[in-house]
C-alpha cells in the first residue's frame, strides 16, 4: 500500500432532491435510502447511509437534478 | 484529510437558476424526468470538450423549453419544431459556433419533422439530441409519433392503433438512411450502464460537430414517469422490456472518419455586406447635432399607445418614435397585431433611448397614451410607479384608483370641433405628449409630422393645428 487510504461518500443536497429514487436503484452497494421527512420544497429526499461507497458515480449520473448528488473522495494522509 | 469531488454539479450549469417566478435551486422537471439526466450529460460534456463559450443550446417547445434557466451557455428559444432551421441559420451565419438542437419527439417527429430531415439531408454541422419519451410531455401526455403500438395515452385511451395511427416513427433508422449525416446512434438513459453508453454517444456527436464533420443525431430513450403514470422503477423497466425491443439500441451510422471538415459557403454570408446593409437603416435620418437640442431623457422612455383601430394609434406611436429619432435617440416601434386588432383595439409600444434598445417590447410603461376605455382598463395597471397617463377624456371614464399622474385631454372633441376632423385626435394627443413629457423638442415632432404625411399638404396642415391644440390644452392642465 502507498499509505493513503481512499474513502468515498455521496453527499446529498437535500433541497435539490425530488425523491425519485433513481439513485437508489443505480447504487450497486445499495447505500442510499429515502427518508420519511420532507425537504423545503415538499419532496421526500434521499440520504447516504454512511459506509461502503466505492465512488463509482452511478448515483450521480442516474440523478436528473444537476446538483442533488456529489460524490466525494476523502484522502487520508497515512503514516 | 483532503476532499476531492469525483462527480458533482457540472460547470455547464448556472450556480443559481434565475427562474421567474420559481424555485432557484432545483429544476422545473418532474421527479425522475429523463430531460434532467440528459441535461447533466450535456452540461458536463460541453465544459470537458472546451466548447462552453461557443455553444448555443436551442430550447425547443416542450418540457425543456426552460433550458436557458439552467445551462450556462448561449441559449435561444424557438417555435415548435423549428430548432434545426434556426440551427442552420446560426451555424451558417457563424460557422465557428456549435449548435445543439435539443428536441422532443413531438417537436422533432411531428410538427418539425420536415425541418429536421431537411437539415439532416443538407448535412448541417449541428448536433441533434432527440429525446424520445413516447409522449407529448408538456401538454399532458398525448400520443407522439413514437408512442408504441397499444400504448395508452391521453389521446389514445384504448391504446395506439396501428390501423389508424400507423406504426411508431423510427427516426434514427430513417435519418441513417440518408447519405449526409455522419453519426446516428440510439441510446437509453435507464441503467447506469446504458447511461454511460449514452454519455459516450453524446460526446462523440459533440466532438464531430467541433471537428465540423457535419450532421449528427443521438436518440435518447428516456422516461416521462408522470405521463406514463408509473414509478421511475416501472418506467425504466417498461423502457427496457417494451420500448427497446421496438427501438433497438444501436449505432446506425458512424462515418465521420471518412469525411473532411465542412467548408462554409463562400460569398453569400459576407459579414461585411451584412453589416453594411444593416447600417443603411441608420443613415435614413442623419442627425444634425447643431440644429436639434439634446433630449431630456436618461436611460429609456417606454411608451404604450392604445385605442380603437382607426384612431391612428399606430401612426401616433410612429410619430413619437420618429420625433425621438430626429432628436438623436434610438427608437423602436412595435405594433401589436394580436387577435385584439380584430376586436377593434390597437396598440403599439415605443421605446426611446440614448443607448441601443435591448427589447422593443413594453411591459411596464413610463407613459401610457390611452384613447378608449378598453385600453385604459387593460394597460393602466402596467404603468410604472412614476409613470404618467394621458387619456382622451371624451372616450374614457377614469377614477384613477392608483393615484397616478393623469392628464385628461378632450382630444376627440378638439379634433372634431376645432380642427374639423376627428381623425386628428391622435395629433392632439401627440401635442399633449410633447408638452407633458417634455423630453423631445416640438420641432422634432413637427418634422416628424412633415415626414409622415409627405406630399399631403392639407393633412399636414390639419395635423399641425391639432398638435398645437394638444399642446395648448396640456399647458392649461399643467398650470391648474
Ligand atoms: C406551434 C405550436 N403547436 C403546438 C403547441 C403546443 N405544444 C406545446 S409542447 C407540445 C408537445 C411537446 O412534446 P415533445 O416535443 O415530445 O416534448 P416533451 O414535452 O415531451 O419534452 C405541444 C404540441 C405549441 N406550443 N406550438
Ligand atoms: S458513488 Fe456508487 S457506490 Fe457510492 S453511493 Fe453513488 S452509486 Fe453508490
Ligand atoms: S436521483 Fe436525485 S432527485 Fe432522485 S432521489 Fe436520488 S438524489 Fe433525489
Ligand atoms: S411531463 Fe414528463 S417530460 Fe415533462 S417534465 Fe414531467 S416527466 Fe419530464
Amino acid at each position: 500500500m502507498d499509505g493513503k487510504k481512499k474513502k468515498f461518500t455521496a453527499a446529498i443536497s437535500i433541497n435539490e432532491c425530488k425523491g425519485c429514487e433513481r439513485c437508489i436503484r443505480a447504487c450497486p452497494k445499495k447505500l442510499l435510502r429515502l427518508e420519511d421527512k420532507l425537504n423545503s420544497h415538499g419532496y421526500r429526499y434521499v440520504l447516504y447511509s454512511g459506509e461502503g461507497c466505492v465512488g463509482c458515480g452511478s448515483c450521480f449520473y442516474a440523478c436528473p437534478e444537476p446538483g442533488a448528488i456529489t460524490v466525494i473522495e476523502e484522502i487520508e494522509e497515512g503514516s | 484529510m483532503t476532499k476531492k469531488i469525483l462527480f458533482g454539479k457540472p460547470k455547464g450549469f448556472f450556480d443559481v437558476y434565475d427562474r421567474r417566478p420559481g424555485i432557484k435551486d432545483s429544476t422545473h422537471y418532474c421527479p425522475g424526468c429523463g430531460h434532467g439526466i440528459l441535461h447533466k450529460l450535456i452540461a458536463e460534456a460541453v465544459v470537458d470538450l472546451g466548447m462552453q463559450d461557443d455553444t448555443i443550446f436551442i430550447c425547443p417547445v416542450g418540457c425543456s423549453v426552460f433550458g436557458y434557466y439552467y445551462f450556462d451557455m448561449a441559449s435561444i428559444s424557438v417555435p415548435h419544431g423549428r430548432a434545426p432551421a434556426v440551427a442552420t441559420g446560426l451555424v451558417r451565419a457563424n460557422p465557428d459556433c456549435h449548435v445543439i438542437s435539443y428536441q422532443g419527439d413531438g417537436d422533432l417527429g411531428a410538427i418539425g419533422f420536415n425541418e429536421f430531415i431537411q437539415a439532416a439531408n443538407r448535412g448541417e454541422n449541428i448536433a441533434v439530441f432527440f429525446v424520445n419519451n413516447g409522449v407529448y410531455g408538456m401538454t399532458g401526455g398525448q400520443l407522439a409519433p413514437t408512442t408504441l403500438p397499444g400504448q395508452k395515452t391521453l389521446t389514445s385511451p384504448y391504446g395506439r392503433s396501428v390501423e389508424t395511427e400507423g406504426y411508431p416513427l423510427k427516426v434514427s433508422e430513417m435519418v441513417a438512411a440518408l447519405d449526409s449525416p455522419v453519426y446516428v446512434e440510439r441510446v437509453a438513459l435507464t441503467s447506469p450502464k446504458n447511461i454511460r453508453a449514452g454519455r459516450q454517444a453524446l460526446r462523440k456527436a459533440l466532438t464531430y460537430m467541433k471537428e465540423k464533420k457535419g450532421f449528427s443525431m443521438v436518440e435518447f430513450l428516456v422516461g416521462c414517469p408522470v405521463n406514463l403514470k408509473k414509478s421511475t422503477k416501472d418506467t425504466d423497466e417498461w423502457i427496457e422490456n417494451s420500448v427497446i425491443p421496438y427501438f433497438p439500441l444501436k449505432c446506425f451510422k458512424d462515418i465521420a472518419a471518412e469525411r473532411k471538415p465542412k467548408q462554409s459557403a463562400v460569398g453569400i454570408y459576407d459579414k461585411l455586406k451584412v453589416k453594411n446593409s444593416l447600417l443603411e437603416t441608420e443613415k435614413i435620418h442623419p442627425f444634425d447635432e447643431s440644429k436639434v437640442p439634446v433630449p431630456a431623457i436618461e436611460g429609456e422612455l417606454r411608451i404604450k399607445c392604445a385605442g380603437f383601430g382607426g384612431q391612428g394609434i399606430l401612426s401616433l406611436g410612429m410619430l413619437i418614435a420618429e420625433a425621438g429619432h430626429l432628436q438623436n435617440l434610438k427608437a423602436s416601434w412595435l405594433p401589436s397585431y394580436g387577435p385584439e386588432m380584430r376586436g377593434g383595439t390597437a396598440n403599439c409600444s415605443v421605446v426611446l433611448s440614448r443607448e441601443s434598445i435591448g427589447s422593443p417590447i413594453v411591459k411596464e410603461s413610463d407613459v401610457l397614451i390611452a384613447m378608449n376605455q378598453p385600453s385604459i382598463d387593460r394597460f393602466s395597471a402596467d404603468l410604472s410607479g412614476e409613470g404618467l397617463l394621458i387619456y382622451d377624456s371624451v372616450n374614457i371614464k377614469f377614477d384613477n384608483p392608483l393615484k397616478r399622474k393623469a392628464y385628461a385631454i378632450d382630444a376627440s372633441l378638439i379634433a372634431k370641433d376645432t380642427i374639423g376632423d376627428v381623425r386628428c385626435a391622435n395629433s392632439v394627443m401627440l401635442g399633449a405628449f410633447c408638452e407633458i413629457v417634455a423630453a423631445i423638442g416640438e420641432k422634432s415632432f413637427i418634422n416628424s409630422i412633415y415626414n409622415n404625411f409627405q406630399g399631403k399638404e392639407k393633412v399636414i396642415e390639419m395635423n399641425l393645428r391639432a398638435f398645437e391644440e394638444g399642446r395648448k390644452s396640456a399647458r392649461k392642465l399643467m398650470q391648474s
